[in-house]
């Protein structure tokens, strides 16, 4: 069960990829790697329980956390054109 | 008792992960990008928490649980807010909600200006 689950997520992934790379917007692009991301989570919490090693959850938790700040500062970067600094 | 739990973890593992073989299909095939966004929180919502819930199912100590549990917290606070903050930007960065037509040929003017 858990193979089967882990393949149809590798596919919802590479097909997300398809819009990061197409995508006419830089939010299109910042969309896409997003929603990557949240798929990569799951993917790695699916992988520890594939192989039997549940520390993986750890992994999964500082991705989920990581891919969050990534998309904020990418969305804030690209607003303003830098993250903050006197101008 | 344990078949009963392993297959109603089967079921939401395998509707998770045709839910998020939908969401892809929507960020690639819907038109404009503030539809794109209605196909990604596909994954975010029904997508995650379905195959959290079937991981938890399948849990062998309570620590796993407990870390999936945190998982399904962060992801709960985490993605409408990377969703409204992504649709805020694309709305102060000229994109319109109107005509999916116009925000076309957004492209080539951003790679000029860059």
């Amino acid at each position: 069960m858990f193979s089967l689950v882990t393949f149809l997520v590798v596919i919802a992934m590479a097909m997300t990829l398809i819009r990061a790379v197409r995508g006419p917007t830089p939010y299109d692009r910042i969309l896409a790697v997003n929603v990557h991301g949240t798929m990569t989570v799951l993917l790695i919490a699916l992988a520890g329980f594939l192989t039997d090693r549940p520390d993986f959850l750890d992994l999964s938790l500082a991705y989920a956390l990581l891919n969050f700040v990534g998309t904020l500062a990418a969305l804030k970067f690209f607003k303003h054109g830098h993250l903050g600094e006197e101008s | 008792m344990s078949l009963a739990i392993d297959i109603l973890s089967g079921i939401c593992l395998f509707t998770g992960a045709v839910l998020m073989i939908i969401s892809a299909l929507g960020v690639i095939r819907l038109p404009d990008l503030f539809t794109r966004l209605h196909g990604a929180s596909i994954a975010d919502t029904g997508g995650a928490f379905l195959l959290l819930i079937g991981m938890v199912l399948q849990a062998d100590t309570f620590l796993v649980a407990i870390k999936l549990g945190l998982i399904g917290i962060v992801l709960f606070f985490t993605a409408p807010t990377a969703s409204h903050a992504v649709a805020h930007a694309a709305l102060i960065g000229g994109l319109s909600p109107d005509d999916p037509k116009a925000n076309q040929g957004k492209d080539e003017a951003e790679e000029d200006r860059t």
